[in-house]
């Protein structure tokens, strides 16, 4: 079903069957749930963010009245196990961190979890945080990456290495593709800690149900941590079941544990319902941010503008903990060369612990930082050659059966011709200066790729039935994170079995009743779950055709179902409702339902060092073009145009896709120009939303945006994902514009005033 | 130090007791199990526990319950008719694909309505001025402006 086929319902801008709900403001959020008896939970976290713990006395605080349980380390059945993100593939390689439920010993950032708290109330709950002593002995922390690299540094977590992760691609020899460079542009760029900034802050609920198992009601990513947290308890995993809600924004931050293995604990210990939902400063202070990095790229061309040769090296703050710094890390090496035609290329890149906060999943997944990178060196090399910076690099992009640097072969469109173009055309005239403004606009492309690395072994389920009465049922345990997730399996199975969207029911995320689909990350649910409906749906649809077939003595191949009913496509005029077909089905024993299993291509990955092959499924390309106004007094930018076009393979709801790519550019931007976590000697200086600046409705473009559907994707109906996809380009595009308005590039991220103020002065002192 | 207040919510007159530093974020979703206004910062920096109070939004976070003691108050579930229909605001974003994780949703439609009840026409620059306070980080702000700027036309005709 890849070609253009007319489709009634796929494609239409039609409004999410969640919308609804959620506009009448009756959507039920984590925090939104209340049990009666129900106790608050508080977390303690540390103050340091390297100390050493001498001793916690938790005695005042259980006797403070109201207070049911207070609990440390020495508490949890099992405080320490290996990080898992729903993966049910053991990787090995190290490619799997340490996950400490609660510090013991010592603390490696602040912010850590030390102690929890079950109260009556959250005010007591508060209180008996205060009351809890906890004795520190602060040790020497290491915030820098590259002094962590170091062999005198000291170590952040004892017994291992600060270095976590070496990985290398290697293509050609880059020695001799620079002799052959006739200019050579080498620079070094920088990306800061980032915050999803999700509006609802971590939170959950749980209980112990009538059977005894721990049943965990949270907002996440990832439901499948249920056996994470079962091996935390020490039970079996078939007694800890999590039930997902809707969630407030996820972005990557709600794709680690964040409040289940606390509330599993509480409830546990206290035998009552916990509630536990994080204040907007907890949020930021203690849940994971996007790494930073330190990217020092050479690319050589020709003079002509044909590229030799790109050499990169990467390093990446883990801050305390593991987590996903080596898969961010593994997806940036696969990214680092962009997707460009490069005869030899070499890539270096470490992630490294350090006392920061600890850093794992954002938006894009280490595609974006490396994309800043190697857009503003094609911006550099357009200067220098003296070609448009849309010519240079379509001259230079890869093109379907090409290869990327690692040798995975582009097997599928790579549209980046049409988006330049599309994008080109797009921002039209150019705006006129006025006053000290100055105008620029700049472009950039990327690639990111959607669904896991093949070597995850990544898989998902979805079940799909039909009721007596022709309603549709469809229980896939997806997690809803507001990119219309669940809305889209909706309408994939309206689209095939013929009947209106409003005739569906989805249940979604319970890993009790809802079979395993998987994380909803790497945009991987329209992927992976959107083929998995699209399966069960078509059985179902057989099943239908072929009864209705014997009913009315038609090939089942002239059969349609259109509109509730079954339909002769050639016109007969025949015809039955479907309920009918489905009544005589039931009373002929016939299934009515199919479960589908749907599993990516699985490889293994020959060696972690060396990265080589196909790691992803499929990549989604696209480019951004800006216009922006610089303030050459004050440093300003104001982003005038924003334009995002994308392959998106075929859009299954237009409005959704839009949505997705129009909120990745706003993403994308406040990367650019505002969003920094910025931490002094690992303090968090920007715990709330004064310090750290989203942005607003006034300081956004309407954001353009031009779809391409290439239907080559390998999602359901040729799709590919966006979620992600849609952040990667804008910082670049964002920078270049500003560097051809004012003739000064910035290599750090975000490009504050101060920095442009900076850079414009030294540009004046040179002269 | 508990005392009664008396607060018309969503056209319904309510008794309630509250201390003198209950917050009436806390007094909505708590006492009045009215979630739609939700906890985003507590400190009056998202916009996503917005409420009218008399008609005009305010954050319900940074408001003492006893300091509005007698006021009207009109939460998102107190918008659409008792129908059920859709308030024109609330049809606008669901058309508009407007809405992504929801969680800023009621604020930005209560922002929204205030903002039509008050300039029935604004302008683009009017709503991205009004809306300001409120923050989505799922949309980019593109598909709510629309979505308030085409109920208005709507609303008008
Ligand atoms: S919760 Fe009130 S402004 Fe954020
Ligand atoms: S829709 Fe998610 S914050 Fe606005």
């Amino acid at each position: 079903m890849n070609e253009k086929t007319e489709l009634r319902i796929i494609g239409k801008p039609i409004p999410r069957h969640d919308a609804w709900e959620k506009a009448f403001g009756l959507t039920c959020y984590a925090a939104d749930f209340s049990l009666p008896g129900m106790l608050y939970g508080k977390v303690l976290r540390s103050n340091y963010p390297s100390a050493r713990i001498l001793s916690v006395n938790t005695s005042r605080a259980e006797r403070l009245k109201g207070v049911k349980a207070v609990l440390t380390a020495k508490d949890v059945p099992r405080n320490e196990s290996v990080t898992r993100f729903g993966q049910t593939h053991v990787v090995g390689g190290g490619f799997e961190g340490l996950y400490r439920v609660l510090a013991d010993r010592k603390v490696h950032f602040m912010g850590e979890a030390v102690a929890l708290v079950a109260a009556e109330a959250e005010e007591i709950a508060e209180k008996a945080l205060e009351l809890i002593r906890v004795d520190y002995e602060p040790l020497p922390g290491i915030f820098d990456p590259i002094e962590a690299m170091k062999p005198d540094a000291p170590l952040v977590q004892e017994g291992r290495p600060n270095i976590i992760t070496h990985y290398e691609v290697v293509k050609g020899d880059v020695k001799m593709g620079f002799s052959e460079a006739d200019i050579i542009v080498e620079n070094t760029y920088r990306v800061p800690f980032v915050d999803h900034a999700y509006l609802e802050p971590e939170s959950g609920m749980a209980w112990i149900d009538e059977d005894g198992v721990i049943t965990i009601r949270v907002s996440t990513q990832v439901i499948e941590h249920f056996r994470g947290i079962a091996d935390v308890l020490n039970l079996p995993h078939n007694r800890v079941r999590v039930i997902g809600t809707y969630v407030g924004g996820g972005f990557g931050g709600k794709e680690d544990i964040t409040v289940e293995a606390f509330l599993a604990l509480l409830t546990y210990k206290t035998g009552r319902p916990v509630k536990l939902t994080y204040t907007r400063e907890e949020s930021i202070l203690s849940h994971s941010k996007r790494h930073p990095y330190v990217m020092i790229y050479k690319t050589g061309a020709k003079k002509d503008g044909r590229l030799t040769a790109l050499e990169a090296k990467l390093v990446s703050d883990a801050g305390a903990y593991v987590y996903l710094s080596p898969w961010v890390l593994l997806y940036s090496m696969v990214n680092a060369a962009g997707p460009y035609r490069i005869p030899h290329v070499k890539v270096d890149g470490y992630t490294v612990l350090t006392n920061n906060t600890f850093t794992s999943a954002n938006r894009g997944f280490g595609a974006p930082q490396v994309c800043f990178a190697y857009e503003s060196q094609m911006d550099e090399l357009a200067r220098r050659t003296g070609l448009e910076p849309e010519k240079i690099r379509m001259m230079n992009y890869l093109e379907k059966g090409e290869a990327l640097a690692t040798g995975q072969i582009l097997e599928r469109h790579v549209a980046l011709q049409e988006t330049t173009e599309k994008v080109i055309e797009a921002l039209e005239e150019r705006t006129l200066p006025s006053g000290q403004m100055r105008i620029g606009r700049g472009i950039a492309s990327g690639m990111t790729s959607y669904g896991r690395m093949v070597f995850l072994h990544d898989t998902s389920r979805s079940h799909v039935s039909i009721e007596m009465d022709g309603s549709v049922t469809i229980r896939a345990g997806i997690q809803d994170i507001g990119g219309g997730q669940a809305s889209s399996l909706c309408q994939i199975t309206a689209e095939i079995l013929g009947v209106p969207i409003e005739d569906i029911k989805i249940y979604i995320a319970d890993t009790a009743l809802t079979p395993f689909a998987g994380t909803t990350t790497a945009t991987r649910q329209l992927y992976m779950s959107g083929n998995a409906t699209l399966m069960a749906a078509l059985e179902v649809r057989k099943v239908l055709v072929h009864k209705a077939a014997g009913m009315l003595g038609i090939d089942p191949e002239s059969l349609d179902l259109v509109d509730r009913e079954v339909i002769d496509k050639e016109g007969t005029g025949k015809s039955l409702p479907l309920k009918e077909v489905v009544r005589a089905c039931a009373s002929d024993g016939v299934p009515l339902y199919h479960v589908a299993l749907f599993k990516a291509p699985f490889r293994n990955i020959a060696q972690f060092e060396r990265i080589e092959g196909q790691v992803f499924p499929d990549f989604t390309f696209g480019t951004h073009g800006a216009e922006v106004a610089v303030d050459e007094e004050t440093g300003r930018i104001q982003v005038l145009k924003l334009i995002s076009s994308f392959d998106v393979g075929r859009a299954i709801n237009r409005l959704s896709v839009e949505g997705q790519i129009e909120g990745g550019a706003i993403y994308g931007m406040g990367y650019s120009l505002t969003e920094e976590v910025i931490l002094n000697q690992g303090i968090t200086m920007t715990p709330s939303f004064s310090e750290y600046l989203l942005p607003t409705s006034m300081d956004v473009p309407d954001v353009e945006t031009i779809l391409i559907e290439s239907g080559d994707g390998v999602g359901p109906f040729g799709a590919k994902g966006v979620g992600e996809p849609s952040v990667c380009s804008v910082a670049p595009a964002i920078a270049n514009a500003v560097f051809n308005a004012i003739g000064v590039r910035i290599y750090d991220l975000p490009l504050t005033p101060e920095k442009i103020v900076k850079a414009l002065k030294e540009k004046k002192d040179m002269g | 130090m508990k005392k009664q207040i008396t607060l018309t919510v969503n056209g319904v007159k309510r008794e309630l007791f509250v201390a003198s530093n209950e917050l009436l974020l806390n007094v909505l979703r708590d006492h009045l199990e009215l979630t739609g206004a939700k906890y985003g910062c507590g400190i009056g920096e998202c916009g996503s526990c917005t409420v009218l109070l008399d008609g005009e939004p305010i954050l319900a976070c940074l408001t003492l319950a006893m300091a509005v003691d007698g006021s009207d108050v009109v939460t998102i579930e107190g918008i659409s008719g008792s129908d059920g229909r859709l308030h024109p605001v609330q049809e606008s974003f669901l058309n508009h694909g407007a809405v992504q994780c929801g969680f800023c949703t009621p604020g930005l439609i209560l922002t929204g309505k205030a903002l039509l009840d008050e300039n029935p026409q604004p302008t683009e620059g009017e709503i991205r001025e009004y809306i300001r306070g409120n923050l989505c980080r799922c949309t980019g702000y593109t598909q709510i402006v629309k979505a308030i700027k085409d109920s208005s036309v709507k609303g008008k005709a």
